[in-house]
């Protein structure tokens, strides 16, 4: 009964913005008239003036969002709302006062309740949740990268209960992940897919090759991001980790990629870099110790660990990494934690890399609330090695703290737990990453920052 | 590409803008002291290739930023931020006397910025550059519509902007263009007006018979009753030919009342008694008084000089009530709009509603004030192969333009916004 009205509540809310003509449909109908000519003989008072800008930007760039011609001292709510490809609404809102001009400034204003509270230009969107009556465990992932994401930014009048409001005004603002001119191209590897992105131009570019973790498939949003900011960038589809058991494969196909990458002729081939989350910054981190023809000039591993898989397969993964998945446990909510199965693997050197074979830098990046994998403690782990071999130059790593799992690009939602496959069939299980959602933003922010300068060091100037 | 040599970093922000929007262009990681050019292409939809370009030397730290650094020589020179799209100019061998349109506003202007090694003049087709991006120039904002209108027997187009309405509506007129130009109104639109482009030169074009005052009254009476604008709040906007309708119907018409009226690189000079066609009719009348410059490029701003003192042959804007504002290229070759501006503020004065009017007159300023960071063009041919002369030099012209619209768009939200005084409306 609850979850009929959350439902029905939840598409009152959809309806409602729609009808007013903003939103993601086309705006204009014989219907649409009808409701809007009540709406204008009631409303000749003069309304808001709502801005974003730039009102089309990449998916890592900041906007100022600002609304004027309010009445001083009046109390609204500046809301932000997508519908993601899998038709899950997602918003988030932020409560604020004008000033004595009868502005708000989202940049410089403090939000003072909603979804994210104090000075937080950027909180309409990585505070965005899904709207209530969703269903439970969703994570948002743009996968037509070559599409705008498209937020719907609204200004209601009031704090609470701001939805039984008419909206004032509205806009549409886009986020890309590719800038004009970056090229998508679907590449196969050894039956495998990988998805490359060239930088408008002719080149050549310094690489990068994109791994993410064990959902498995091939997310291009990172790649494109990162061919946005001048680098060719091949996407890697990735196992997912079920695919792993029993799996006499060896890592092979990686290597191929690379080496693909490297022999691009719009790719220059000694400023070719890595970046792996996950399971993928496992792989990454295990080739670049231990493959003799696995040579980039530069790896990040974004909540990695250094898992030894003793026959170089992915069986051998599986078993280093699950050899302990009884002390896995869950949390009030049934979330799966997955950190403790980690943590016994951290006294057993034998199931470990021994990364001061690396010879080039490194960046480990973590969260210290990482609930599914002990991966500050692993960054530690991977550091003192790097120390031991004498190799302390190459190496930085950044815990942030609060962070969980999924560190992502920038202003992205945070996903404290998500449905995740698990245990063959296709079963679904929820997952708890970890993480609280304002470290974790700052946490994306700041790590991405750090990721783009450390390419740009390692792949763009001198090496 | 040279090995030894870093790859070149060049990022322009927003990648993806509105054609009034600045933006940084940053060129990073080449030697300090390093001599390069940055470079702009634009493929304009007529396909004919437009280009501009700056040189610059890097600093210390190897970075050239267009908008901090000066020019040292190019298509134009010293700091200037936008000077990559205020000074394109057609490729040499191109037509004499192209002018840049965007016709389909539903898709971007894309310009390819690039650098290039040393400061070049010409040849850039025929090099590759060090590094190349691509960025796009908008004149709609996501979530504008276009609709097509053909209510009342107009030929228009009304941009809507996005949200719930109502929204203060803007009626523009162009001048004498032989197609409807929707860019400004789109533009206008992404700034939220709902504005409606009105051709009106159509009939002209095709009976040899312009079109009544009703037409336009008509294409005004559509807008104000359209539901999502607010039937109170609507301006007119007027250029070149278009001012002098705007004048004519703001003054005397029962039909036309607007909150305020925007009159650019136009004239009030015109027989005020009578149809439209009539007054065509006197400017064709007058067409011995066009002159032609050593360069054969015509010259039509006596036209309507001197500004006559007969009352019958100047809108009387004493009686306009409404704010008004003037903007004029005092290098304007093809009206008078400067001396009519001047006109128009004695006759104002005089009838004592002079408080309503601004004006804004722009040394070494031609005709076609356009909005910012659009080329200058100070002749032009069109299709009867006339050079036609718009006057300006290329830099002020272009401060003019960036000035004008900011203001414009200043005065069109102040009295298209702002709360009436009689009441305080609560949210």
């Amino acid at each position: 009964m609850m979850q009929q009205r959350h439902k029905m509540n939840m598409q009152v809310a959809v309806r409602r913005l729609g009808s007013a003509g903003g939103v993601l449909s086309v705006c204009h109908g014989p219907k649409i008239h009808t409701v809007l000519r009540r709406l204008s003989a009631k409303a000749q008072s003069p309304r808001p003036i709502l801005s974003v800008a730039p009102i089309r930007a990449l998916v890592d760039e900041k906007f100022k969002v600002s609304v004027e011609n309010l009445p001083p001292a009046a109390p609204v709510t500046v809301h932000s709302l997508h519908q993601s490809e899998d038709q899950d609404c997602w918003e988030a809102y932020g409560h604020y006062i004008s000033d004595h001009r009868g502005t708000v400034s989202v940049s410089e204003d403090l939000s003072f309740g909603g979804t994210y509270s104090g000075k937080e230009p950027m909180g309409l969107l990585w505070s965005m949740r899904p709207v209530p009556g969703s269903r439970f465990g969703l994570r948002l992932r743009k996968m037509d990268v070559c599409a705008p994401m498209l937020v719907n930014i609204t200004v209601f009048s009031g704090h609470e209960g701001f939805r039984e409001h008419a909206p004032l005004a509205s806009v549409v603002t886009e986020r890309w992940h590719v800038a004009p001119g970056v090229q998508r191209v679907e590449v196969t590897i050894e039956g495998m897919r990988g998805t490359l992105f060239i930088p408008p131009g002719l080149g050549a570019f310094p690489g990068v090759i994109d791994i993410w973790g064990g959902g498995g498939g091939l997310p291009e949003y990172r790649a494109a991001l990162l061919a946005s900011h001048g680098y060719a960038t091949m996407a890697l589809e990735n196992f997912a980790l079920d695919d792993l058991k029993g799996k006499n494969l060896d890592l092979n196909y990686f290597e191929m990629a690379l080496d693909k990458l490297k022999n691009h002729p719009q790719v220059i081939s000694d400023r070719v870099g890595v970046v792996g989350l996950s399971l993928g910054a496992i792989f990454l981190l295990y080739l670049t110790a231990e493959s003799p023809t696995f040579k980039p000039q530069c790896c990040i591993s974004i909540c990695g660990s250094n898992i030894l898989s003793n026959d170089g397969t992915l069986n051998g993964f599986y078993n280093s990494m699950f050899r302990n998945i009884n002390k896995s446990r869950l949390d009030e909510n049934n979330s799966l934690i997955w950190q403790d199965v980690g943590l016994e693997m951290l006294c057993d050197p034998t199931s470990l890399v021994d990364v001061g074979k690396i010879n080039c830098p490194l960046l480990l990046v973590s969260g210290t609330d990482d609930q599914s994998w002990p991966t500050p403690k692993f960054a530690d782990l991977m550091a003192q090695m790097m120390r031991s071999a004498g190799k302390e130059h190459l190496v930085t790593t950044l815990a942030y703290p609060d962070a969980g799992h999924l560190i992502e690009p920038p202003f992205s939602p945070h996903f404290r737990a998500t449905a995740f496959k698990v245990g063959g069939n296709n079963k679904k299980v929820i997952m708890l990453w970890g993480g609280h959602t304002k470290p974790h933003a700052d946490a994306q922010e700041d790590s991405w920052t750090k990721i783009l300068t450390f390419l740009k060091q390692h792949l763009y100037s001198s090496h | 590409m040279d090995e030894n040599q870093h790859p070149v970093k060049l990022s322009v922000h927003p990648s993806r803008g509105l054609v009034d929007e600045k933006f940084t262009v940053l060129v990073q990681n080449v030697p300090p002291g390093f001599q390069l050019t940055v470079h702009a292409l634009h493929q304009c939809n007529s396909s004919h290739i437009w280009e501009a370009f700056g040189h610059y030397t890097a600093d210390a730290t190897g970075t050239v930023n267009v908008g901090e650094d000066p020019s040292l020589g190019g298509t134009y020179s010293g700091v200037e931020q936008m000077g990559l799209l205020w000074s394109l100019r057609p490729v040499p061998g191109s037509r004499p006397g192209l002018r840049m349109h965007k016709l389909n506003v539903q898709t971007p202007m894309e310009v390819t910025v690039s650098v290039f090694r040393g400061h070049q003049t010409e040849g850039f087709k025929d090099q590759g550059p060090l590094v190349s991006v691509v960025v796009e120039r908008w004149y709609m904002a996501p979530g504008v519509c276009r609709i097509p209108v053909t209510e009342g027997g107009l030929t228009a187009t009304l941009f809507l902007p996005p949200g719930p309405g109502p929204f203060p509506g803007i009626l523009d007129l162009w001048g004498s263009e032989i197609q409807l130009l929707e860019y400004r109104a789109a533009l206008l639109a992404s700034h939220g007006f709902a504005s409606l482009a009105l051709d009106y030169m159509f009939h002209k074009m095709t009976s040899g018979k312009m079109v009544d005052y009703q037409y336009i009254e008509e294409a005004y009476r559509v807008l104000q009753q359209h539901p999502q604008v607010h039937s109170t709040r609507i301006a007119v906007l007027g250029f070149s030919l278009g001012t002098s309708v705007i004048l004519n119907l703001t003054a005397y018409s029962e039909v036309v009342k607007p909150r305020c009226a925007v009159c650019i690189s136009g004239s009030h000079v015109q027989p005020v008694d009578g149809s439209f066609n009539q007054v065509i009719s006197f400017y064709e009348a007058n067409q011995k008084k066009i002159r032609y410059n050593e360069k054969n490029e015509v010259i039509c701003r006596d036209l309507v000089l001197p500004i006559p003192t007969d009352p019958k042959l100047k809108v009387d804007v004493g009686r306009i009530q409404c704010p008004l504002l003037l903007i004029a290229g005092e290098d304007d070759q093809s009206w008078p709009a400067h001396e009519s501006a001047m006109d128009m503020k004695e006759m104002m004065e005089r009838a004592g509603n002079s408080h309503l009017l601004t004006v804004l007159s722009y040394p070494n300023t031609g005709h076609l004030i356009e909005p910012p960071y659009g080329p200058h063009r100070a002749t032009t041919i069109d299709h009867h192969r006339n050079v036609a002369l718009w006057g300006g030099q290329m830099v002020p012209h272009c401060i003019a333009q960036e000035d004008a619209w900011k203001k414009t768009l200043v005065f069109l939200r102040e009295n298209l916004h702002k709360t009436c005084a009689a009441s305080v409306s609560k949210l």
